[in-house]
């Protein structure tokens, strides 16, 4: 994977990690398998920035995170959203589709724009 | 998720641990990861390897996340922290509401020292730490000869001197000057309904520049406008502001003045008060180009100030002086004036020259106010103190609840904060009036006293002055608590147990250094008391009560100095006749200047037929009189006074002083005798009592006085003696004055005792001040007794009642709390008046004729505290006695 990549894929991960915790508290590790899982495997993630991205969505207040015991007995550290976290995946989620409308729009366009519409 | 094990809730026993958090969530990870590819059929070996290169950099990730959690760390820290804080406000507030007889005793106490610990920092701060109000005036000095006994003409230059040093000096970057010999209402604003007067000071044309003043409107002079006449003025800000209302076209303008057409050229600027700064309490209202050609041939007139070259210190200023005097003429017409200077030419630094006298005294009042707040904070660490214990069992609960000590402490410190800020806060708004009040004090002859005002180092220094006395008055209380043990209070039960009389020791020791602060203020203010009532008995040689003076106008115009003197001579003979005429006038007479005001001097008369070494006798002050003027100030003499017949064409006649006299012709009889000046001859008619010329408190030098018919005055100041209050002539004399002369203006009419009062009126100011701090501080030291014997009454209240029911009388049990209370006290004078007598050298140089060792001070201080220290300890020896002593055994 290389850099360019990497960039726009770090801005989309804290959507999708904020998408992976509505349906209640996960842990680091189930956030990835759910990744792979819903994508069909598509979106590949090296594992390790995940943590990153989590932390600093904890400090700025978008995660809670406490101690928890995982399904099999370890002690794992569960995150989940705030309210704010909510607040902010209702936005990004609008902003991410209107972005990917804008783009597909003008990757699915049949012919050049009228001369007058570029005036 | 399950919920955290109980395990779990004990691994942040010793605080949280972001890096372990980190690593176990990462290896967490790895950990199922590799469970989750055994369980698809990999090898062990070969799971960690896949788990770890689908991860990628443990290692970066895990220091990205130590740096994270610390951060998160800190946060949480301080956010605990603040709300914890915020908890602890609530709490105060609600502690003092509970109590809010504490709470407004200890705010007012506060206020009161903390007000006049603003107060004086801004004073100082405007007259010591601040610069002058000029730019970069650390550049400028004044430059003046050294300190002599002939007043203000041994203090200044000649015009020549003057363009000679600016010429040949190297060091500055420009000098100037003004003419010193200026007075009050000096001018007269004519050419309307009523001549009206004015003040105004003639300085060199580049004075402004100097300075670093820009004019409001127009221009200022220039150096070439003080070469020859030019009818041309500057207004000063506040003039042109109540003369002229504001003309925003003032410029350009003529105005009269004396009768001649001047142009207004420019106003200055609302900052630049010439009188703040160079003549204290006087008001400028304008000012004129000072022309050296004219002034050449009339001695010393003008001061000097320089602004130095950058980088140029004082003391090469001195040294590049030294260098020039020896080539500085007093007048370069005559040859034998060469080097008139030598060793006169001496820079100080302007501000030391403007306040540099008032540093000891400035010094002394902070030191006064420093007491004061040290005493309010000791006297509300007593207070906290007897609270803190009446509150032993809430402090022995909470701490049983698991309250730190350290939190304790805290709720304590937060307390006093609070209360010191409430304080600081009422306070400031007490020094706001107070320094409004003084600012406007404009009979203090203080300098830059109008510039008074609270400014953001003010501010500061409040802020830090609160912090500083929460932090001495909490901490000891809050440290007492702190270090009880909390088992024992909780045991305790009645309120005389235990810890109460366990802390005594140490209020005791607070009260007792608290009287000793206040002994030390109330010597100091007796002994500025004592030296003030001394000045004031100082025989000023002259009688300052039923006298009064007004600035005489008159047109004495003739072609020649004789026909001058004849016409001034018949013009203010008529003045006096007229003025005297008005009932209740007893005397009148004129006088070109007034004791402790401007004077001059003019040369060196000799002894006709006596052979004195040079520099042995003494350059006089001149004042040119009129028959009437000694009488007018009842100033004792002996021989004749002058009279209308000592006129032009009469023999040459002078008065001269007692001291005079005594170089003169001493152990003679002086009436009689000739002085010689040059080739003339002044026969002395009678020899006069030393008036003091320029100070109170300083030492008289020689003084001659001539008629105003034989030699030129410059100005008359006319002075009636009256039986009545002075001022309610003022009317009547006035109007004989227009009836003379129309053109008179409606100069003021002082009583000569303001003058005396404006002179003595920053010592006055001191004293003052002191004195009322002593006296906050007198009442602070009883509020401080009061609260302790009150308090250790109470406590005992139990063991008063045993006794009393064993048979103590009424009488016994007052006098052993009395007793008790004097002890404190003896105790606390004992150690004040050995502080009083060290610091009493340190102000010895304040004092006016008074040992700092003065006994009726020391004698005065003592009653003054035991009188104090009885009555607050009677009031609780009152309640002692009131006891009941069933009750009390009952209620145990």
């Amino acid at each position: 994977m290389d850099t360019a990549k990497l960039e726009f894929f770090r801005g989309t991960l804290d959507v999708l990690i904020l998408k992976a915790l509505v349906w209640g508290p996960l842990h680091g590790y189930a956030i990835t398998n759910l990744l792979r899982r819903h994508s069909d495997d598509a979106l590949l993630l090296e594992e390790g920035t995940l943590y990153p991205a989590l932390w600093r969505l904890e400090n700025r207040g978008l995660l809670d995170a406490e101690w928890g015991l995982s399904e099999n007995n370890r002690k794992a550290k569960f995150y989940q959203l705030t309210a704010e976290g909510r607040r902010q995946l209702r936005h990004d989620v609008r902003t991410w589709e209107a972005y990917a409308t804008a783009v597909a729009k003008v990757l699915g366009a049949r012919r050049p724009p009228l001369p007058k519409e570029i005036a | 998720m399950t919920p955290t094990p109980i395990w779990r809730r004990y691994a942040r026993l010793f605080g949280p641990d972001p890096a372990a958090d980190v690593k176990n969530e990462l290896s967490f990870h790895l950990q199922a990861k590799i469970d989750d590819l055994v369980a698809q059929g990999w090898s062990p070996e070969a799971a960690r390897h896949e788990a770890e290169r689908q991860f990628g950099d443990v290692r970066a990730v895990q220091q990205i996340g130590q740096r994270i959690g610390e951060k998160m760390e800190r946060r949480k820290r301080l956010q605990d922290y603040w709300s914890d804080s915020l908890q602890d406000v609530r709490y105060t507030f609600r502690t003092l509401r509970r109590d809010p007889g504490f709470a407004a005793i200890s705010i007012l106490i506060l206020a009161l020292a903390i007000g006049a610990n603003i107060a004086v920092f801004s004073v100082i701060n405007t007259l010591l730490l601040r610069p002058l109000p000029f730019s970069e005036s650390r550049q400028l000095v004044w430059i003046a000869p050294r300190p002599t006994a002939c007043g203000l003409s041994c203090a200044t230059y000649s015009a020549d001197a003057y363009e000679e040093f600016r010429e040949q000096s190297r060091v500055y970057q420009d000098v100037t000057g003004y003419m010193a010999f200026t007075t009050a209402d000096n001018l007269r604003l004519t050419g309307r309904a009523e001549p009206e007067p004015a003040t105004g000071f003639e300085v060199i044309g580049n004075f402004f520049q100097v300075l670093g003043v820009q004019p409001d409107m127009g221009r200022l002079f220039t150096q070439h406008e003080s070469r020859g006449p030019h009818p041309i003025a500057l207004l000063s800000n506040a003039y042109w502001r109540r003369q002229f209302a504001s003309d925003p076209a003032i410029v350009g303008k003529a105005v009269e003045l004396n009768g001649t057409p001047v142009t207004i050229v420019g106003v200055l600027p609302d900052s630049f008060d010439f009188g703040a700064v160079f003549s204290p309490g006087a008001k400028v209202d304008l000012f004129t180009p000072l022309d050296l050609n004219l002034e050449r041939d009339w001695g010393n007139i003008v001061t000097l100030i320089g602004r130095l070259k950058p980088a140029v210190t004082v003391a090469q200023a001195l040294d590049d002086a030294n260098r020039v005097a020896p080539s500085i003429y007093f007048n370069v017409k005559y040859p034998q004036t060469l080097g008139r200077y030598k060793g006169d030419l001496i820079p100080v630094p302007l501000k030391d020259y403007v306040t540099g006298k008032l540093r000891r005294s400035l010094i002394a009042l902070w030191c006064a106010v420093g007491a004061i707040l040290l005493i309010a904070g000791v006297n509300l660490s007593n207070l906290l103190l007897a609270r803190a214990v009446a509150r032993a069992k809430e402090f022995a609960v909470r701490g049983a609840l698991g309250a730190s000590r350290g939190r304790i402490v805290r709720q304590l410190l937060m307390e006093s904060l609070l209360l010191s800020s409430a304080g600081a806060s009422l306070g400031l708004g007490l020094a706001l009036i107070l320094i409004a009040w003084l600012a406007h004090q404009g009979s203090v002859a203080l300098p830059l006293l109008s510039s008074l005002h609270i400014d953001g180092q003010a501010l500061g220094w409040t802020v830090l002055v609160a912090v500083f006395t929460a932090m001495i008055f909490g901490l000891l209380p809050g440290l007492r608590i702190a270090s009880g043990n909390l088992q024992e209070m909780l045991k305790d039960s009645g309120p005389g147990a235990g810890l109460g009389r366990k802390h005594e020791p140490v209020r005791a020791a607070l009260v007792i250094f608290e009287v000793a602060l206040a002994c030390v203020l109330l010597v100091s203010a007796g002994l500025l008391l004592r030296s003030f009532v001394k000045v004031l008995d100082v025989d000023l040689g002259f009688q300052p009560d039923r006298s009064a003076s007004i600035k005489v106008d008159y047109d004495d115009s003739a072609p020649t100095e004789e026909a001058r003197q004849a016409k001034r001579g018949e013009i203010f003979q008529q003045i006096i006749a007229r003025v005297s005429a008005l009932p209740g006038v007893e005397a009148a007479g004129i006088s070109d200047y007034l004791p402790l005001g401007p004077n001059r001097e003019w040369d060196t008369p000799v002894p006709k037929g006596k052979i004195f070494a040079p520099g042995e006798l003494p350059d006089p002050l001149v004042y040119v009189i009129t028959p009437g003027f000694i009488r007018a100030l009842a100033v004792r003499m002996h021989g004749r006074d002058f009279t209308w017949a000592d006129g032009p064409h009469s023999e040459r006649v002078v008065l001269i002083n007692a001291s005079a006299a005594r170089v003169y012709w001493p152990g003679e009889d002086a009436v009689g005798k000739i002085l010689m000046r040059d080739k003339e001859e002044d026969r002395v008619v009678g020899v006069v009592d030393d008036v003091h010329e320029e100070t109170v408190e300083g030492g008289t030098g020689s003084q001659i006085y001539y008629p105003a018919m034989q030699q030129g005055p410059s100005g008359a100041q006319l002075v009636i003696r009256t039986s009545l209050p002075p001022t309610t002539l003022a009317a009547s004399v006035l109007r004989a004055l227009r009836e003379l002369n129309p053109k008179q203006p409606a100069a003021e009419f002082r009583p000569i005792q303001t003058i005396v009062d404006r002179a003595v009126s920053p010592r006055r100011f001191f004293m003052l001040l002191v004195a009322v701090f002593a006296g906050i501080g007198l009442v602070l030291a009883a509020l401080g007794i009061y609260g302790v014997i009150s308090y250790s009454v109470t406590q005992q209240a139990q063991a008063i009642g045993i006794r009393m029911a064993l048979g103590a009388s009424v009488g016994q049990v007052r006098r052993q709390v009395l007793a008790g209370t004097l002890r404190l006290a003896f105790a606390g004078m004992a150690l004040g008046t050995l502080l009083a007598l060290a610091v009493a050298k340190l102000i010895s140089s304040l004092l006016f004729a008074t040992s700092s060792w003065d006994l009726p001070t020391y004698l005065g201080m003592a009653l003054a505290l035991l009188l104090v220290a009885a009555a607050s300890g009677y009031i609780p020896a009152r309640r002692a006695s009131g006891v009941n002593p069933m009750e009390v055994l009952r209620s145990n």
